[in-house]
């Protein structure tokens, strides 16, 4: 489905049909009730909605399931946001006392925007995406998901396409969702590599563990190169093209020690493939290894540099920082953030997540293969009593955002198991007394 | 707080048993009687204290020999404990050192009273009392760590020796300057991560499972984090009994004047709004803007756009040096526009966050201007963003390759550089003014860009580039500006030797220091 069909123009007419028909609005809120283990826990959490002509609603909330269903149909915004869990109702955060209404708790997020690759990417630029440089996601969903998993600990990652340039993770652990500020920065700065703005060209400076400043060769770092070098050549070396043209071969060499780029401009008169031209950076990195000069890691730092996960920080710094809400539609491409499942992340192809007007489509499209779908709709009919309820399960699943709603609920179900030994610590206590 | 109203008996006993060991982790309020004149120079002294603390974590790496040295001066200077004694045969300590501790121990508290009241001055005390309290903590020799901890009745789980001999690869390469042999030798600590997160965020340490393993060598990372945790606990208390003691008249306007000194002048008093036109900023950014301005400066004008950390830093140092904010709006306008940004655009997206910084949305601050240790220590620039310091955050060979299109000469270029590897961005900067102004020296310490400006047109010839009609509060405004940098020296000096002359040398000591 090319995005050029999408005209945002259209959006007034389809949203009705999308948030009446097929958000999955059962599964949204029983993401975000997380098992009714706290108290208020919904009702407290912060939405805002961009509406038509970029009108901004801050400090929306709802009590219930309904009451959010309603809203979003009534006002059918063009973009939802989440924000933090507050300490009292935001809708009503007006009416306390300043300084008492607080963030409290959210998910750890995560937001990684291509356009942060800009300086090392030569396909695309700003907002642009195709894949040749998507497979930068990948690396960095790579990298960030073993690291969370792995060395912080937590379970359930919930990774979603942002819809247009970019991709989320909201760790939804009940330990991610209470860090501190101070925490969440750690966080993120110990999966930050990439360091400096545009004044600073060397991004990566690795040091074996003496100088208290750089970042050193650690586990981690060893980690994160295992799953970097697996893609730096067809990625780096052959889509990007980083070692042909003369430019960027520039780039690459102001990243070399002074002596090895010398060398190395020489040996480049005579070699002309990338991929020899990279044996050749690899050969100089082995030999000065050997040797006790400054700059032994440049192979290494010139791979972090180029593939390494570039997170922005403040997003997930920030308790109260909105990040746009899975489901929501991107109101420039018109394509649903949807969730990935890391278990096809090679294939995900960004292009053919379904737009808002192709899932409309299919919903008035005639139904095909209606009778192999009855079986299995007809349980639902029985144990569902709400017709209307039924209806709109057999709506999304009759359409392209089917399989991403179905991993959405695996998802949930992960968490629902954790919940259920929460709760059932909660009425063992409650015995107690 | 019971503090200081309640009567209670002096009982020198109980003195020795609470100031038995160097360090405390201040845990029990005083509950003597002092003086009012005493109450202030106690605070008074400790507000240099971290003051110093904060000035040296920016000009030295924490806890290398120089800081070091530095603050163990510092604090003798001003009558601290400074150093645990070298002699621990001497169980008790003397009378002049119990002294110390105990003007320590009261400071701490006054300073509790006078910093619970916003989040940022929560934020500035506890960082400046936890720099204090790791460069204190890792003078102690091991015996007088132990017992630290013993007294105080800190207990961290350990790992066992099976467990330590399964990880032991792991826990040599990825713990800081531990060694195979040492690895044996030492015991590990088993902790959450979120109680180690000064080694988490510089990856300094081995973490699996969320759970981070410390050397006990490193122990001060988790003794530390105890004490923000305490201290950060204790503030917000503080700040709950806070009205009880803003009811007693003779301490309320001493406190308020304590906590406002911290920052020094926030250069957001604008006299001068309106006395610069928009089309003299080209000028200025050449002549009196500091380098971290101009860079911001250019590459707004080169790109038509900012983001957000370059706006707000920009943004900010423009309303400090006076423009309003109809002039701002239309000068991010205007700007803006020649790009890829529309007006309508820039009015929806754009034109909030800058009535914002002048607090006219939301919850309605009155943004001040970024000082040079906001923009070096906070928000680092990342790809796109031209904010940040020039001299912290720029390659060595871009910054000289910048300084030499300004005309700087060689010598003066590599003695900047050499002030930059030695992590002196705010010497670097004065240096850079110097050059650029032809001043053999300086007569002021420069901690902020605002101030850099105001510096230089003074140079410049007290602001002829500024419209003409420079009426009497301008002046007034230069003139006192004057006074204090020319008197900060003596006054400086003064103020270590003279303790209780009064608050406004306070505030001349924090303006110039």
């Amino acid at each position: 489905m090319p995005s050029s069909d999408y005209d945002s123009a259209c959006l007034p007419d389809i949203l009705p049909l999308y948030y009446r028909r097929l958000f999955p609005f059962s599964q949204y809120y029983r993401w975000l009730n997380y098992g009714g283990v706290q108290k208020n826990y919904f009702q407290n959490r912060e939405f805002s909605f961009t509406l038509k002509d970029d009108i901004y609603v801050r400090y929306q909330s709802f009590s219930t399931q309904t009451e959010l269903e309603k809203e979003m149909q009534k006002m059918n915004p063009y973009k939802i946001d989440i924000g933090a869990i507050y300490s009292h109702r935001p809708n009503q955060h007006n009416t306390v006392k300043s300084g008492t209404f607080q963030a409290l708790e959210k998910e750890l997020v995560f937001d990684i925007d291509m356009t942060d690759y800009d300086d090392v990417r030569s396909c695309c630029s700003a907002a642009d995406i195709c894949c040749k440089c998507w497979t930068l996601m990948t690396i960095a969903i790579h990298i960030l998901d073993r690291a969370l998993r792995e060395d912080f600990g937590f379970q359930h990652l919930l990774w979603v396409y942002s819809g247009r340039r970019g991709v989320h993770c909201w760790v939804c652990d009940e330990a991610a969702r209470k860090l501190s500020v101070a925490a969440r920065s750690a966080v993120a700065e110990y999966l930050s590599l990439v360091k400096g703005g545009d004044e600073m060209m060397k991004k990566v400076v690795l040091t074996d563990p003496i100088h208290p400043l750089s970042v050193c060769i650690c586990d981690f770092n060893r980690e994160s190169l295992a799953v970097v070098e697996q893609y730096f050549s067809r990625y780096a070396l052959q889509d990007q093209d980083i070692l042909g043209r003369k430019e960027s071969v520039d780039k690459v060499l102001a990243l070399t020690p002074e002596d090895v780029r010398k060398e190395l401009q020489e040996d480049f008169l005579y070699e002309k493939k990338p991929e020899n031209r990279w044996k050749l950076v690899k050969e100089q990195a082995r030999r000065r290894r050997g040797t006790s000069k400054k700059g032994q890691y440049f192979e290494e730092e010139i791979m972090l540099q180029y593939c390494y996960p570039r997170l922005d920080v403040n997003v997930s710094k920030g308790v109260n920082h909105l990040l746009k809400s899975p489901f929501s539609v991107h109101p420039k491409t018109g394509r649903i953030s949807v969730p990935m499942d890391l278990k096809e992340l090679e294939t995900f192809d960004p292009f053919a997540v379904p737009t808002i007007n192709l899932i409309c489509e299919e919903l008035d499209r005639p139904r095909t293969g209606e009778e192999e779908e009855k079986t299995e709709d007809t349980k639902e009919k029985e144990s569902e009593q709400d017709a209307a309820e039924s209806r709109k399960i057999r709506d999304y699943k009759r359409t392209s955002l089917a399989k991403y709603v179905k991993y959405f609920d695996q998802f949930l179900d992960g968490m629902a198991r954790s919940w259920k030994g929460e709760l059932l610590k909660k009425s063992d206590l409650q015995k107690d007394f | 707080m019971q503090f200081p109203s309640r009567r209670k008996k002096f009982i020198t006993n109980s003195q020795t048993e609470l100031y038995g060991h160097p360090l405390q982790f201040y845990g029990q309020p005083p509950l003597e009687n002092i003086s009012l004149t005493e109450f202030e120079a106690l605070a008074v002294d400790r507000l240099k204290l971290l003051k110093t603390i904060e000035n040296l974590g920016v000009s030295y790496v924490k806890l290398s020999d120089q800081y070091t040295k530095k603050l163990q001066f510092e604090s003798k200077t001003l009558n601290f404990p400074y150093r645990p004694d070298a002699d621990d045969r001497k169980s008790q300590a003397g009378p002049i050192e119990l002294e110390k501790r105990r003007k320590d121990h009261i400071s701490h508290f006054i300073l509790r009273l006078a910093y619970c009241q916003t989040e940022d001055l929560r934020r500035w005390f506890i960082q400046q009392e936890v720099d204090l309290f790791r460069h204190r903590f890792n003078d102690l020799n091991p015996k007088q760590k132990l017992e630290f901890l013993h007294r105080n009745n800190l207990q961290y789980e350990t790992i066992s020796v099976e467990e330590k001999k399964t990880l032991k690869d792991k826990l040599v390469k990825s713990s800081y300057a531990a060694s195979g042999v040492t690895v044996e030798d030492q015991e590990f600590y088993k902790v959450p991560f979120q109680d180690a997160l000064d080694l988490v965020r510089t990856r300094k340490v081995y973490l699996k499972a969320g759970y981070v393993y410390i050397p006990h060598h490193d122990i001060v990372t988790i003794v530390l984090n105890d004490f923000r945790t305490r201290l950060s606990k204790a503030l917000a208390l503080t700040a709950r009994s806070l009205p009880a003691v803003h009811s007693d008249e003779r301490l309320q306007p001493l406190l308020n004047h304590l906590s406002h000194a911290y920052v020094g002048q926030d250069y957001s008093i604008q006299k001068n709004v309106g006395k610069i036109s928009l089309e003299q900023i080209d000028s200025l950014s050449g002549k009196s803007f500091p380098l971290c301005m101009r860079q911001i400066h250019q590459s707004l004008r080169e790109n038509h756009h900012l983001r957000h950390g370059g706006r707000m830093q920009y943004g900010l140092f423009l309303k400090g040096i006076g423009l309003s904010l109809e002039q701002a709006l239309q000068f991010w306008r205007s700007e803006f526009i020649k790009g890829k940004v529309d007006a309508d655009k820039f009015d929806k997206a754009y034109a909030y966050s800058i009535r914002h910084m002048f607090g006219k949305e939301g919850k309605r601050t009155d943004y001040t201007p970024y000082s040079c240790m906001k923009v070096i220590l906070s928000n680092a620039p990342s790809q796109g963003d031209h904010h940040g310091c020039p001299f912290r955050h720029s390659d060595p060979e871009l910054l000289k390759q910048k300084l030499q299109f300004y005309k700087v000469s060689p010598s003066g270029i590599s003695q900047i550089l050499e002030l930059v590897k030695g992590m002196h961005y705010q010497l670097a900067c004065q240096k850079y003014f110097e050059l650029t102004h032809n001043l053999e020296d300086a007569s002021f310490s420069l901690n902020h860009p605002n101030q850099y400006f105001i510096e230089s047109q003074k140079v410049l010839g007290g602001g002829k580039d500024i419209k003409r009609e420079m009426d009497a509060p301008q002046r007034s405004q230069e003139n006192s500006a004057t006074r204090g940098s020319s008197a900060a020296p003596e006054e400086a000096a003064n103020a270590s030797q003279d303790l209780a002359e009064g608050t406004e040398e306070l505030d001349s000591f924090f303006q110039d220091a």
